[in-house]
């Protein structure tokens, strides 16, 4: 066979890391003494089927190294083991390890590792120490691995639907054959009458004499790789006649791989999910079925405009205007299906937090209980890339800061385990993802205290609680009294609010003292396509995005006030809010502005308000975003383009940049001892 | 036997040729003088059309275009060279550039007087560009070449196309930014 195999490694890493993920959920599933036998097939056909890839693609290490893993789990299958939290952990190492050796592979390098190679010590370690159900036959005597002189008996009885999982019995057999002499006595007494037989079964088995020197028995294993665990398969030395299970094999033969002694290797893995940003997708068969409905409905359109169009009368125009409307309809369709396809859910992202929290909380002696709700919420896959090390960032958060340690906890009369919420849901055009822990929540003065010790605000302002949770966002902040392993560098929540906001979404965090905190995420569905309000300004047209338009008025009547910091306000109902003239920021033109013709907008961006004045409010669309930065540079107040439907290229508008751009910030300080004003601090 | 030698042989040839002998160079007219690109780099010569104006750009930057959906800003090699600035016509001509910088490449639009040819150098042709001290930025001229009886100067496309340093020389020149925008 010269199938070039490098072309399906790809795929293979892929559902190999897939398995993985099961694997781990599932064995977070797992409890001590008790086999949900439904869970623990999950996890076995997992590995075995990174087995068998790996073996069929040649990584050794890797099929070697999930075979003991199997070997373990089949006993437990089997009802022959109990299993352990140790047996658990073991397992949650393990699957971190082969998450290791894949990512290694995946870069061309070799995955044996000292970990693998110590990993597989304990479970051989674990086999061993086991019940006497193996001790009776693993005190026969290892078999040598090197070939047999003579040759092989082999018997083999496939599973009856073997052929029908893509497995040919005569190809084994032609296998074998090219190893050496083979002879092949096939038993038929398992055979119905000819009106029972299923032509689709197999009803054979055989018995096989294969002849010849140097052949070893993990040669012919090879070759049942794949039916192994379907199939009875004894493989003997002709010569002798030891009855020895493959189990036994396994371990004899696993007990030859050299062993070292493995490097000062402690560090805990939970946190080593390297950043996979996939260039692939797996896509459910309904929503590729939808897609081409919506093709199809398309197409008839089309065929229905171009009938319409061969020989056009105006008497048929409510025909070209319906067919117009029905194009529309299709077109958003279409592209909401197409958006659809490169949604996941959310659960994704969250599977991974079951795991750490498990090992946090005994890292950290706390007792904490993960919920999640709405894991099945779908947002964009480059989106949910994205989130993850900011959300991982804010578990671990509360998990070190937020929940108190059991004394602490019964103290304060809450019960012993504390409770982490993780919490995801749609809200209008977006995401909302909360963390919700019941722990000590924020303490306002300490927070405020650290504030002023590290020069990051000046001591004597008065700030509302808001102001103050957003001082945790900015860089070089920490409260934590030690910089442990899990947080407290001081450097994760300005990271973490960044990465949100590139991804255009905003964080806040609100707390009740004692009773615990709430972050809150809100991320749009997508990065590609926006809904977006179109604006005219001079000539020109600027897109403002949808979500972040509070109000639109006219500014005819409306009293515009002069701010001491040079800056106009106008007071709107409560709030006073400053007017930005994006003639001015932008450097449209030198004109001054005719108020009385002019509308406002008001938008908001990072809890700021700010409005707008524009000369007319254009249509409200969808609209898909171009990269400005591809071709040119980066460009102050400005998050992108879009084409219209004209051709022509208009600029969307970037909210909290125009903000900044405007100065507005510095009028907000300006008047940050009002209480109505909603100041921002951190962007003083 | 003795065909495959030649054409190997011959073959051999082209190719060295290729690596360092001739390059074609598409020429341009600007007040005068004549400049010249790499034809590789050339993606397509279009007419002037309205931009699109980039907020707070320099004042060389007029603006972007829809360049079959890809968003391509337009600059004006006049502006840069500290020409005088002309009205656009129907005539007008865009040259669409593909210039390599650090991280990939950028397509980019330049607005010149006219195309004028297609011209073959050899690298033996061409000459270094005078030394003129500090007060003149020569770095994005690859090189000086004759073409008849008119002197073509050959821009080197990557550098004269980084906006980061297109900046840095006309800042140099406080003329050459007549008026900052807005």
């Amino acid at each position: 066979m010269s199938i070039d195999m490098e072309q399906f490694h790809q795929v293979f890493f892929e559902e190999s890391l897939e398995g993985l993920d099961v694997m781990e959920s599932s064995l977070m599933e797992l409890q001590e003494g008790q086999a949900d036998l439904e869970v623990v097939n999950s996890v076995f056909r997992a590995a075995h089927s990174i087995k068998g890839g790996s073996a069929t693609f040649g990584f050794t290490a890797v099929a070697e190294f999930t075979h003991v893993l199997e070997t373990l789990l089949d006993e437990v299958r089997e009802g022959t083991r109990q299993i352990t939290s140790e047996m658990i952990d073991l397992l949650l190492q393990s699957v971190d390890c082969l998450r290791d050796q894949m990512s290694a592979l995946e870069k061309g390098e070799t995955a044996v590792s000292e970990k693998s190679h110590e990993l597989k010590e304990s479970f051989l370690a674990m086999l061993e120490s086991s019940d006497e159900v193996d001790l009776a036959s693993s005190n026969t005597a290892p078999q040598k691995e090197a070939g047999c002189s003579e040759g092989w008996s082999i018997f083999f009885k496939p599973e009856i639907e073997i052929v029908q999982s893509g497995n040919e019995p005569l190809r084994m057999f032609r296998e074998l054959s090219q190893l050496g002499r083979l002879k092949t006595t096939a038993l038929i007494d398992a055979l119905p009458s000819f009106t029972a037989l299923n032509p689709e079964n197999c009803y054979l088995y055989w018995e096989m004499e294969l002849h010849g020197t140097d052949i070893s028995e993990a040669q012919i294993k090879e070759v049942f790789e794949w039916v192994e665990d379907e199939s009875e398969i004894r493989i003997e030395p002709l010569t002798s006649n030891i009855n020895s299970e493959l189990k036994e094999d396994v371990i004899s033969e696993l007990k030859a791989v050299p062993t070292e002694e493995g490097a000062d290797n402690n560090e805990t893995n939970s946190g080593s999910f390297s950043k996979r940003e996939s260039a692939s997708i797996r896509v459910g068969i309904d929503k590729v079925d939808e897609l081409i409905n919506t093709v199809g409905e398309l197409v008839i359109t089309q065929s229905m405009l171009s009938a319409v169009g061969q020989d056009f009368q105006m008497d048929q125009l409510g025909r070209l205007q319906e067919g117009l409307n029905q194009l529309a309809q299709n077109t958003r369709e279409l592209q909401e299906s197409v958006m659809r396809i490169r949604m996941l859910p959310i659960s994704f992202s969250f599977n991974r937090y079951p795991r750490m929290i498990r090992d946090l909380s005994k890292q950290l002696d706390k007792k904490v209980e993960l919920v999640m709700v709405g894991e099945q919420t779908e947002l964009d896959k480059t989106v949910l890339e994205k989130i993850g090390d900011p959300l991982t960032h804010l578990v671990r958060n509360s998990m070190d800061h937020g929940i108190e340690s059991p004394a602490e906890r019964l103290e304060a009369g809450k019960s012993e385990t504390g409770t982490i919420t993780l919490k995801a849901s749609h809200q209008g055009g977006n995401i909302v993802i909360e963390i919700i822990d019941d722990g000590k929540g924020l303490d306002r003065e300490k927070i405020l205290a650290k504030a002023i010790e590290k020069g990051l605000q000046e001591p004597g302002d008065r700030l509302s609680d808001e102001q103050i949770y957003q001082l945790m966002f900015r860089p070089g902040f920490s409260t934590a009294e030690t910089v442990s392993d899990v947080s407290g560098r001081g450097v994760g929540m300005d990271v973490v609010r960044r990465n949100i906001q590139e991804l255009g979404g905003t964080i806040s965090i609100s707390s009740i003292q004692g009773e615990g905190s709430t972050i809150t995420i809100r991320l749009p569905l997508t990065l590609a396509i926006l809904d977006g309000q179109l604006a005219q300004v001079g000539d020109q047209i600027f897109v403002f995005p949808l979500v972040s338009i509070i109000e639109s008025l006219e500014m005819r009547g409306v009293e515009v006030g002069k701010a001491a910091g040079g800056c106009d306000l106008i007071k709107l109902r409560e709030e006073y809010i400053p007017v930005v003239y994006l003639t001015e920021v932008f450097g449209i033109s030198d004109q001054p502005v005719i108020l009385d013709e002019s509308l406002l907008v008001v938008v908001e961006g990072n809890n700021e308000k700010i409005g707008v004045v524009i000369d007319d409010l254009l249509s409200q669309q969808q609209i898909v975003i171009k990269s400005l930065e591809a071709n040119y540079k980066k460009v102050e107040g400005v998050s992108g383009a879009t084409i219209l439907g004209d051709g022509r290229v208009a600029l969307i508008t970037d909210i909290p940049e125009l903000i900044q751009l405007s100065g507005a910030t510095h009028l907000n300080k300006l008047e940050a001892g009002s209480a109505t004003f909603p100041a921002d601090p951190q962007a003083a | 036997m003795n065909t495959v030698e030649n054409v190997d042989t011959e073959a051999n040839g082209l190719l060295q040729q290729g690596e360092h002998g001739i390059d074609q160079y598409l020429t341009f007219v600007m007040e005068e003088d004549e400049y010249g690109v790499d034809i590789l780099c050339v993606q397509e010569i279009r007419g002037w059309e309205d931009t699109t104006p980039i907020p707070n750009a320099p004042d060389f930057v007029k603006g972007v275009i829809n360049l079959r959906g890809t968003i391509v800003p337009i600059i004006d090699i006049r502006q840069c060279f500290n020409m005088q600035e002309t009205n656009y016509g129907p005539l007008t001509v865009v040259i669409v550039l593909r210039a390599n910088h650090d991280v990939g490449s950028r397509t980019i639009g330049i607005v010149v007087d006219a195309v004028s040819d297609v011209h073959s150098f050899s690298e033996s042709d061409m000459h270094n560009p005078p030394s003129l001290g500090d007060a003149v930025n020569t770095s994005y001229i690859k090189g000086l070449a004759q073409a008849g009886n008119n002197m073509v100067i050959l821009l080197d496309i990557d550098r004269a196309l980084n906006f980061d340093e297109l900046q840095g020389f006309v800042e140099q020149q406080p003329e050459a930014l007549a008026a900052t925008p807005g």
